[in-house]
């Protein structure tokens, strides 16, 4: 039995040589296959002595998980390498933008009005929006502005010649509020409001959030609170503010707010103060019973102190350079 | 208003310190816009024209022999003004003017000149520039200008509300300083005016309501040569008001010193006396600007006999102006009340210094005082005799401040602090309030220039301004929550936002009103009203539609090396008689940004539809919606469509027309959509259907049909013919050319089928197949492809 321990040998090494997983295929086939040599020597087993047989069964055997032990090991080797190699040819360069299309953004007005509503909207204050084209009686009247009052010369107001106006403000939502849902109120009126202006820091149409707390037990006091945590947490900062008294026809005491900048300039941002008796009249409250705070946050400037914006006009040119950096 | 700080040192009897004081007015509410520091420069001294000459070289230039008090200087000037005898600011060699100018002794045209004769501007004093500053002759050579011009100085400028008419003048804001600083300032007193002429001139006022003060005094024989003193030139300048003749001049003066507006006529143009009444019909009058005027029947007039002559409370008129002649003179110091002044300066367009202060209320005791000043200052100035005070008044029509009360717990609620009353008391008599103490608090009579104390509020405003706004602490308020309605039935703008921005779209904001020409070629409806006074023809009328804005920002981004735009706008659009909530996207360019790994296609319809598709499925109800063939003057007529919900039209979408797109200059293909955002937006709320656990089937089906039948009328005949087992449809392919006969197309068509309580036999399935395919054959001629 010479010849089998070669013919191992031999087997063994043309496994070996198989360069890759389809000639290792063959080489199993040659071998151990129904007409393979090692199956052949199996069926030549019959042509032996019967005595003999089992002997040389167990020899062909043993030759035979030899080289099927072989051709498992082989196999590991050339799938592990063919792995390899399917993994070098698969290779990326991962620094490449990813496909598909960009994120597009909110305007910076919008990100303002929604930090706003949302700072207001935690302290159970409502939201509400009302129509831009008003009439004398909600922009004006009911705001203890009556006709020829100087007062209405502070608001440059758009005429459409026939009683109605572009509102100066979003007070009119105020009015309406109070009329159609009575107090205690206490809400946030976000919108779009105009005046007959335009120069480097007036453009016609700006945004303004205005609020209104109408109670039994509303003061100052609670006014400058409101406004302080506001200020912070709208800027995430501490804040310094300065109540400056100044003049509404809707409010009385009035006062303009002022805060302090990193520069040690005070900028003004907001105008508020306690809801002037003659309001709550309008809208038949008793000002006896009720009474309450306003205020009026011009939204472009909170945007252009939050965001860095150097120049108001930017916010209405709709130029992609400035809207991108936005999300 | 601005005025001169010493001007106001001069009233508090000391000296200021300036940024203190611009504080304090501030926290007064007296908001300060600016101050100016005005200096002369060192080196410039008063001098005295001895001799001018012609310039031999130059027609417009002259020489002057200038004494400056050390030298006689040879200077060379161009101001048309120069001439001998009169004083002037000297710049000497060597010094340095405002403006940086440096003094040199140089050649002009062959002349050397020893130094600069100079206008007020070239000196910071003002925007003069049309000659040399004139100064008087009597004015000693060599005195440093600073000294002649009661120099350094500051003009201060105060922004004043509207209730505050008690400080248009330098009294009162000496007044507001003095509350806050502790100055004593008390009442001016009234000089005694020598009254040495009787005059029959006289006055009658036929509405005492309208004008309840009516005051003029007569001044003779002033002389004709006088000019206004240095010092009152000065502090005008400083005001921004400009000399022109001592008694225009003075009576200027007066109103910025007392707020009183006072007027003079010259009294030999005056025919007769002087009539105060409203304006009759057809009646004209030549204001002093040279405007003529044709008087509402509600306007109050200043007449003569021979008609109207001033225009009252605002303007004076042309013909009875006092000029260089005039010898005689009347002054005129009136009340014409707030209510009569109400919108008459903004109906003749003529917001003068005089109309500001009487529609802001102008004190109704202060008319004596203010004719006693101009008066003593004229018969400083000019000379002449003065007659006496003639004063119309009707007392019980001047307004009066009537008393108001103040309650301490009124007071202590609406601040949220309690203000100490010995406090509140000390507050009143600074601010010159009489009060008595009531049981509850106070009983106060306002002075009679505060018109705007009028309510208990009035004056709690006084104490917290007086207290210090500072000085009340901030509290929070307690106050019951209820919690606040949330509405699924609507989608939040918020998201409708979100969702544009995440499929790339910049949220864009453009202005409400547009040029009505851009909304007519759009056409897409009528636009809103139109403005009557709009800031110019391109923001006139209010937009219908918001394209036309948001083809404009496309058309800016393109034209700036944007090869792909997406932008969206949400706001309100307007009709003749209301407004509604619109939302509108416009995309133009590449559909995907230039990059590695995608091609340069643009961007075509059914890319923005598929953002419609996506806004449209956020409510809840997509089979609600329906896309049909329409056309507007805007856009594309074979590329746009109606979107409809439940048959009514909620928006529209579509390729920009070939002739939009040109007048927008937008040249990259462009589509546009606009959604009503109720209509889109209102949403059912989502009622979960079951899910089945039994396997789909598809079926696929191609189908040659006309070319003009549209994907939606087959896959909605389907849908219908498919009943309950037809799960979902898809039009995966739409092919035309080679094998399809011209005219055709072929439509291949993807059916899921599903039952939710069995699997699907072949013999069920090929049923609702066989139904559709009939469905689709009889309804729209479509033939199963083989």
């Amino acid at each position: 039995m010479q010849d089998l321990d070669a013919l191992q040998q031999t087997a063994i090494a043309r496994v070996d040589a198989a360069a890759d997983v389809v000639s290792l295929e063959a080489v199993r086939v040659a071998l151990l296959g129904k007409k393979g040599e090692l199956t052949a020597l199996l069926k030549q087993l019959g042509q032996l002595d019967p005595s003999e047989r089992p002997a040389a069964g167990q020899r062909i055997n043993a030759v035979k998980q030899a080289v099927a032990a072989a051709i498992d090991a082989r196999a590991d080797v050339l799938n592990a390498a063919a792995i390899d190699a399917q993994l070098e040819a698969e290779r990326i360069d991962v620094t490449l933008p990813g496909r598909a299309t960009r994120q597009g953004s909110l305007h910076p007005v919008t990100l303002a009005r929604r930090r706003i509503e949302a700072i207001f909207a935690g302290a159970g204050f409502g939201i509400r929006q009302g129509p831009e084209i008003e009439d004398d009686f909600h922009n004006f009247t009911a705001l203890n502005i009556p006709e020829n009052h100087p007062a209405r010369a502070m608001h440059d107001t758009f005429y459409f010649g026939d009683g109605r106006l572009l509102r100066t403000h979003t007070s009119p939502t105020q009015i309406r509020s109070m009329r159609d849902e009575g107090v205690p109120i206490r809400i946030v009126c976000p919108g779009r409001v105009y005046r007959c202006d335009s120069d480097q820091t007036h453009t016609p149409m700006f945004h303004q959030v205005e609020g209104l707390v109408i109670d039994r037990d509303i003061s100052f006091a609670n006014l400058k609170s409101v406004l302080h945590e506001f200020v912070e947490r709208f800027f995430e900062r501490e804040a310094q503010l300065r109540f400056r008294p100044s003049y509404f026809p809707f409010t009385e005491p009035s006062a303009e707010v002022d805060v302090l900048m990193d520069d040690g300039r005070w900028l003004e941002i907001l105008g508020c103060g306690m809801v002037h008796p003659n309001v709550l009249r309008n809208v038949g409250v008793d000002p006896e019973e009720f009474g309450g705070y306003a205020f009026g946050i011009g939204i472009e400037r909170m945007a252009m102190l939050r965001y860095g914006i150097p120049d108001l006009r930017m916010l209405f040119e709709n130029d992609l350079k400035l809207l991108e950096q936005f999300r | 208003m601005k005025f001169s700080r010493r001007w106001l040192e001069h009233w508090l009897g000391r000296d200021i310190e300036l940024e203190p004081v611009l504080e304090r007015l501030t926290l007064a509410g007296l908001e300060v816009d600016g101050s100016e520091a005005i200096s002369a420069a060192e080196g410039v001294v008063v001098g005295h024209v001895t001799e001018v000459a012609q310039h031999p070289d130059a027609d417009r230039l002259s020489v002057a022999q200038v004494d400056d008090g050390e030298n006689t200087l040879e200077i060379v000037c161009g101001a048309p003004n120069v001439r001998a005898g009169m004083g002037v600011a000297v710049a000497r060699i060597g010094t340095v003017l405002p403006g940086g100018l440096k003094i040199r002794k140089s050649k002009l045209r062959g002349v050397v000149s020893h130094g600069m004769l100079c206008s007020a501007r070239e000196l910071g004093l003002g925007e003069e520039h049309d000659g040399i500053l004139e100064l008087p002759a009597a004015m000693k050579p060599g005195m440093p200008l600073a000294e002649a011009l009661e120099l350094p100085d500051d003009v201060i400028d105060v922004d004043l509300t509207p209730n505050r008419g008690d400080c248009f003048s330098v009294l009162g804001i000496a007044r507001e300083v003095a509350t806050f600083m502790g100055d004593q300032l008390g009442e001016p007193p009234v000089s005694e005016v020598p009254e040495s002429t009787q005059h029959g001139f006289s006055a009658r006022v036929d509405d005492t309501v309208r004008v309840p003060r009516f005051t003029l005094r007569v001044i003779e024989d002033i002389d004709t040569q006088a000019t206004t003193p240095l010092w009152m030139v000065e502090r005008l300048r400083r005001s921004g008001v400009r000399a022109i003749h001592p008694v225009v001049d003075i009576t200027n003066y007066v109103m910025l010193e007392y707020g009183q507006p006072m007027h003079a006529y010259d009294l030999d143009k005056l025919a007769g006396n002087i009539h105060v009444r409203l304006a009759r019909p057809g009646e004209t009058l030549t204001l002093l600007d040279e405007r003529e005027i044709e008087p509402d029947s509600d306007t109050l007039l200043i007449c003569d006999d021979s008609g109207p002559i001033g225009l009252a409370g605002i303007m004076g008129g042309a013909s009875t102006g006092v000029d260089e002649n005039t010898r005689h003179i009347v002054f005129e110091a009136a009340l014409f009340t707030p209510d009569a002044m109400a919108g008459q300066a903004r109906r003749y367009g003529l917001h003068t210094d005089a109309s500001l202060r009487f529609e802001r209320g102008v004190d109704p005791m202060g008319h004596a005082r203010a004719q006693a000043r101009a008066a003593n200052l004229l018969l400083d100035i000019a000379g002449g005799s003065a007659s006496a005070l003639i004063d119309l008044v009707d007392t019980p029509h001047l307004p009066a401040r009537a008393d108001v009360t103040l309650r301490q717990a009124r007071l202590d609620k609406l601040l949220g602090h309690e203000v100490a009353g010995d406090t509140v008391d000390d507050i009143f008599k600074r601010l010159g309030f009489k009060t008595t103490r009531t049981k509850n608090g106070w009983q106060v009579t306002p002075p009679s220039y505060r018109y705007d104390i009028a309510i208990e509020e009035d004056l709690i405003e006084e104490v917290a301004r007086v207290y210090g706004y500072d000085r009340i602490p901030a509290r929070r308020a307690y106050s019951e929550v209820a919690l606040a309605p949330d509405s699924e039935g609507r989608i939040a703008e918020a998201r409708v936002r979100d969702t544009l921005a995440a499929r790339g779209y910049n949220e864009a904001i453009c202005y409400s009103f547009i040029d009505p020409e851009q909304h007519a070629r759009w056409d897409t409806g009528a636009p809103g009203p139109t403005l009557a006074n709009p800031l110019s023809r391109e923001l006139s009328v209010m937009r219908g539609t918001m394209l036309p804005g948001l083809a404009a920002a496309a058309a800016h981004n393109l034209a700036r090396q944007r090869d792909r735009v997406r932008l969206f706008e949400l706001g309100h659009v307007f009709e003749a008689d209301g407004e509604r909530l619109v939302l509108a996207g416009i995309a133009a360019g590449r559909r995907l940004p230039e990059q590695w790994a995608t091609g340069a296609d643009d961007i075509d319809f059914f890319d923005i539809k598929a953002d419609i598709e996506a806004l449209i499925a956020l409510s809840g109800a997509a089979d609600e919606f329906s896309f049909v063939r329409a056309s507007t003057a805007a856009l594309h007529p074979g590329q746009s469509a109606e979107i409809r919900r439940a048959g009514s039209r909620v928006g529209v979408v579509g390729a920009l027309h070939p002739r939009v797109a040109q007048a927008s200059d937008i040249e990259a293909p462009c589509v546009a959509f606009e959604l009503d955002f109720e209509g889109v937006f209102a949403a059912n709320v989502t009622r979960t259907a079951p899910i089945s656990r039994f396997p789909s089937v598809r079926r696929d089906l191609a189908v040659l049909v006309d070319d003009a039948v549209d994907a939606q009328e087959l896959t909605h005949a389907a849908v219908a013919a498919g009943g309950a087992l037809l799960q979902s449809i898809r039009v995966f392919d739409i092919y035309r050319g080679k094998g399809v006969e011209p005219g055709l197309k072929s439509v291949a068509l993807g059916l899921i089928l599903q039952d939710s309580s069995r699997t699907l036999t072949d013999i069920e399935t090929d049923a609702t197949v066989a139904a559709i395919v009939q469905a689709l054959q009889r309804d729209h001629g479509a033939k199963l492809r083989e």
